[in-house]
């Protein structure tokens, strides 16, 4: 291809998004909101495989000491614990620190001045290597003589998995059907400005152009419109993202990492432009289809 | 070459255009197709064009069995033909100079060749004042012309005019003409579709008369009628 071809087919194309202003603006707006759903779901979705791999890095099991036994015996069976498989460490807490722990939670702890560090138990915080393995894990650490009682945080990290498989199928869905939404919208709309232009189109292949003449302008037009779609809804996108962490932050929900934007901008925007330079190709070959047929 | 074999056409709505129409143009010759209004001239145009396609018969123009040509044949067929249709099809919303500079384009010309070439055809017809104008800014007349620099720009083989002289005044039509028979002798192959007798009778060439979709007379002489 000539330059003198390619400098015609962006003249062409460009022009044509500034001829239909009022069509391409709708276009680029449409695009600009399915890239910022698709890109809230897919951060949410990012957001919270992070979260459950660090619940997961942290993941401990509590075993309850018999109070039968003394604080040394207690401590003892340290290291009866650790050759539990699937054990990483054990860290021993006394009574006295469970308790101060406990009454650390509340700042108005006279409801338990007179609480004895008595009936608190002795307890060895496991943490494990493997998650997955918990419950199994769980019960060997339970068959420990002197061990009581083994509490396991299960309904808690089956409950993350659960809703990490649900915001994963679900958002992969939404991305799917919007794509194909948002390249329908983009189609239609190229076919309404093709529609005023089919004459054109008509006299052109009359003079002997190929398909591929007629439709490069049209695809540098949908490809210049998904373009600028890709780039505003980064900048949103980034925008409404700081926002919302921030919120997050300060909020009771202050404890959840999120991931900053400047992590993953990059692979955002590469997505963003190669989705919106898709729905661009895409659309524009489909809405000039028929006008070919001449 | 241009060869209609016992065409025939209708079209959807049941009109009989064309009724076993045989006409041959060789290469390098100039030929008058005449007629009155609704008799089918219009129809041969298209039919050579590859617009349309016929009912029955046989059309084959440089080669191509334009029955059967393929849509990747189309274009280049369509390449090798200059044509001035009698709706003019220009593209409004483009220059003079660009509605030229696009047959060129089409045809894979370099920038250089553009800049070189459409100012001097444009200057053949007479429009080198008019070519930043807008189609809608001229005259019928003009329109046409520009219709014809652009059918002669790429030094066509074969060069098809529907009616190139109906909105132009008498004297400037003479000179068109005379720029067609001028291509004609460097070795394209001419036919113009034209009303006017007196033009006609003026350069004695062949003519080919068809009334009804079907051929009346075809020789070399005057059209009186
Ligand atoms: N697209 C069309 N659909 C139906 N009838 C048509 C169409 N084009 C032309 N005709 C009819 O075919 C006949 C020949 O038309 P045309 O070839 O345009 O004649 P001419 O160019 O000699 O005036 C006329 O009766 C005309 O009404
Ligand atoms: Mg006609």
């Amino acid at each position: 291809m000539s330059m003198n071809r390619i400098g015609y087919y962006l003249k062409e194309g460009i022009c044509g998004v500034f001829d239909h202003g009022l069509m391409s603006f709708a276009t680029v707006c449409m695009i600009v909101s399915t890239l910022l759903l698709m890109g809230g779901f897919s951060l949410l979705a990012v957001n919270i495989n992070k979260i459950i791999a660090d619940l997961e890095s942290q993941n401990q099991v509590a075993a309850y000491v018999d109070e039968n036994l003394s604080d040394e015996e207690a401590e003892a069976l340290g290291g009866k614990l650790l050759e539990v498989g699937n054990v990483a460490s054990v860290t021993f807490i006394t009574r006295e620190q469970a308790m101060e722990s406990f009454l650390s939670q509340y700042e108005d702890n006279s409801l338990f001045e007179d609480i004895d560090a008595s009936v608190f138990r002795n307890r060895f915080i496991v943490n494990l290597e493997d998650l997955g393995l918990m419950e199994t894990t769980a019960r060997n650490l339970a068959d420990v003589p002197g061990i009581v009682k083994v509490s396991a945080h299960l309904e808690i990290s089956r409950g993350f998995i659960t809703v990490r498989g649900i915001v994963n199928a679900v958002s992969w869905a939404i991305v799917g059907l919007l794509l194909v939404v948002s390249m329908f919208i983009m189609s239609n709309t190229i076919k309404l400005t093709t529609f005023a232009r089919r004459n054109e189109i008509a006299i052109i292949k009359m003079m002997g152009a190929s398909n591929g003449f007629i439709r490069w302008p049209f695809t540098v037009e949908g490809m210049f419109m998904g373009l600028m779609g890709s780039c505003v809804a980064f900048m949103l996108l980034w925008a409404l993202y700081t926002l919302l962490a921030r919120k997050v932050a300060a909020s009771a929900l202050g404890f959840l990492k999120i991931i900053p934007f400047g992590g993953i901008s990059l692979y955002v925007l590469g997505a963003f432009v190669g989705v919106g330079l898709a729905v661009g190709v895409f659309g524009s070959r489909v809405a000039i289809r028929s006008y070919l047929r001449v | 070459m241009i060869r209609l074999e016992h065409v025939y056409k209708s079209y959807e709505n049941g009109t009989q255009a064309l009724n076993d129409l045989s006409i041959t143009l060789e290469d390098g010759e100039f030929a008058f197709l005449v007629g009155p209004s609704g008799s089918g001239k219009s129809t041969i145009i298209k039919l050579i064009t590859g617009e349309i396609s016929c009912t029955e018969g046989e059309v084959i123009v440089n080669g191509y069995d334009m029955s059967r040509i393929s849509r990747r044949r189309m274009p280049r067929h369509r390449r090798l033909l200059g044509v001035i249709f009698q709706d003019f099809r220009l593209i409004e919303n483009k220059s003079v100079y660009e509605n030229v500079a696009l047959a060129m384009r089409i045809a894979g010309a370099s920038g250089k060749e553009i800049k070189e070439r459409v100012p001097y055809v444009l200057s053949l017809v007479g429009l080198e004042d008019m070519m930043h104008a807008m189609p809608r800014q001229l005259s019928g007349g003009e329109q046409q012309r520009v219709a014809i620099a652009r059918a002669l720009v790429n030094n066509p083989k074969v060069i098809i005019a529907d009616e190139p002289t109906g909105n132009i005044d008498p004297e400037l039509s003479a000179d068109i003409m005379t720029l067609l028979t001028k291509i004609n002798e460097l070795g394209a192959t001419v036919l113009v579709v034209t009303h006017e007798k007196d033009l006609v009778n003026q350069f004695a060439k062949r003519v080919i008369r068809i009334a009804n979709g079907r051929l009346v007379s075809d020789g070399n002489g005057w059209y009186i009628a």
